[in-house]
């Protein structure tokens, strides 16, 4: 599968940039704590507790902070300072979301940005990518396990 | 026409599940891993597989006639030798089909109290002759060795003409300064390097610093980089920072490389190479499917028709974008000032 090249245009972002980032950042940490027990362990998030993660998407101008604490994720307050910030565009998530690409590789390209606990965006990556994808979906019956 | 000869196995690397089935479902022969802990080189924070996902992996590559090799090639020294040897007993217990060592000690202990399991030099163990090869075989009775970086094709040819010992060579990933299990770089910025600790540059030692004008790297407060905005970026590892030198600011010690002999491939297996190595245990199951799919391709390609055998430009338009730096290179293998 291949995603096409794309940045999305500068008038959407000057749109998008002023809206209020509560409800995104709402909607990820609901969305994380739905996977938690069911996607990846309780365990396997511990690394990230009390700690907190912000994701920028850089052609749309938008940024969502979300914070770790007693298993569960929160939206940060508006002035929390992040320990991990991650950029990329929009194309690019989707491309790390769907597996298509690496993030090694767009970081050598100077597309995926990581500043402040490096350590911590490595633990966040390498949880995604240990994410057995293949175990979550029923398997029909004529498939090898 | 040439006859056919045996293509040599594809070893494809696995830093979690996901990437082990990448590797087996895109044509991997092997597929190496490692335990989470500082037993093997690729010790990154939330890398690697727990003892669910090894069984796991271990059994679905099994089901599918693929082997599963060991990394626990970091050296323990006397104080936790124990571990170490503990987690050769666990490889054991899992159904490894080999283990791959560097430690003396731990290749002697392997061979006294698994006789049935195989081992295989690590590139880490840093054998480069023909006569160490054959050491560690009457030693410790080896099947296999990886070579570490350095030769050229002539001297990969004469060391398997000169042992029993079956060769494996890296093929395509990321390079080094090739000195391995004697690199003393990293130890050197922050503490802890790959030969005991398992891991180059650990990510608690990095900082990236992103700048309307670039970006710099540091690696335990060491500034190794700076990248112009756009420029192509490495691992930050010592071994390829830009250093000013002499009134120069370049790569002092080397450049930023990946290793990609594709072109190599009908002398690799002419000569008898037993296996073919990729690198990058940490990276993602995107990289292993793309680069396991073209290098089954490519082998089959190969063995299939060596003298017809040509790199196609589909290949190189996968793998150049996964490669660190702005540069492929054959490496040692090709000296043509020899």
């Amino acid at each position: 599968m291949k995603i096409p090249e794309f940045t999305l245009p500068a008038p959407l972002a000057a749109l998008v940039a002023p809206l209020p980032r509560w409800p995104l950042a709402v909607a990820l940490a609901r969305a994380l704590d739905f996977g938690v027990g069911r996607v990846v362990s309780a365990e396997a998030i511990a690394p990230l507790e009390g700690r907190c993660v912000r994701l920028t998407v850089r052609d749309l101008g938008v940024d969502v902070t979300v914070a770790c604490r007693d298993g569960r994720f929160h939206p940060a307050p508006r002035d929390a300072t992040p320990d991990v910030a991650i950029a990329a565009t929009l194309r690019d998530y989707a491309a790390l979301a769907l597996r298509v690409e690496d993030p090694d590789t767009l970081f050598f390209a100077r597309r995926l940005r990581v500043t402040g606990d490096t350590e911590l965006g490595l633990v966040v990556k390498n949880l995604l990518d240990g994410i057995d994808l293949a175990a979550l979906v029923p398997r029909p019956p004529w498939r090898m396990p | 026409m040439t006859a056919a000869r045996a293509a040599p196995d594809l070893v494809c690397p696995a830093g979690g599940l996901p990437a082990l089935k990448a590797a087996v479902d895109h044509g991997a022969d092997c597929v190496y891993v490692g335990f989470r802990d500082e037993t093997n080189a690729r010790a990154f924070a939330g890398l690697n597989f727990d003892d669910r996902a090894l069984a796991d992996g271990i059994a679905y590559a099994h089901r599918r006639n693929r082997r599963v090799l060991i990394a626990l090639n970091t050296y323990p020294g006397e104080a936790r030798f124990a571990r170490w040897t503990a987690a050769v007993d666990r490889a054991a217990q899992f159904g490894a089909d080999a283990i791959i060592v560097a430690d003396p000690g731990l290749l002697a202990y392997a061979r006294a109290t698994h006789p049935s399991l195989r081992l295989h030099l690590s590139v880490q163990g840093s054998a480069t002759s023909y006569e160490a090869i054959e050491f560690h075989r009457e030693r410790f009775g080896i099947q296999r060795a990886v070579l570490p970086r350095v030769l050229s094709v002539a001297q990969v040819a004469h060391t398997i003409a000169h042992t029993q010992v079956e060769i494996e060579v890296f093929g395509f990933g990321s390079l080094c300064v090739m000195v391995e299990g004697r690199c003393a770089l990293s130890a050197y910025a922050t503490g802890q390097g790959p030969n005991r600790h398992g891991v180059c540059s650990p990510a608690k030692f990095v900082e990236w610093d992103e700048r309307p004008d670039g970006m710099t790297t540091r690696l335990g407060g060491f500034l190794i980089d700076r990248f112009g905005s756009g420029e192509r970026a490495g691992y930050p590892t010592v071994c390829k920072g830009r250093y000013d030198v002499g009134g120069g600011r370049y790569y002092a010690i080397e450049e930023p490389t990946s290793l990609d002999t594709l072109e190599l491939l009908p002398e690799f297996v002419r000569i008898g190479v037993a296996a073919i190595k990729i690198e990058g245990r940490q990276r993602s199951p995107a990289y292993v499917a793309d680069v396991t799919r073209t290098w089954r391709e490519a082998i089959d390609a190969c063995v299939t028709a060596p003298d017809r055998f040509a790199v196609q430009p589909r290949w190189r338009a996968t793998l150049g974008p996964l490669c660190e730096g702005q540069a492929q290179t054959l490496g040692a293998y090709s000296r043509p000032w020899r």
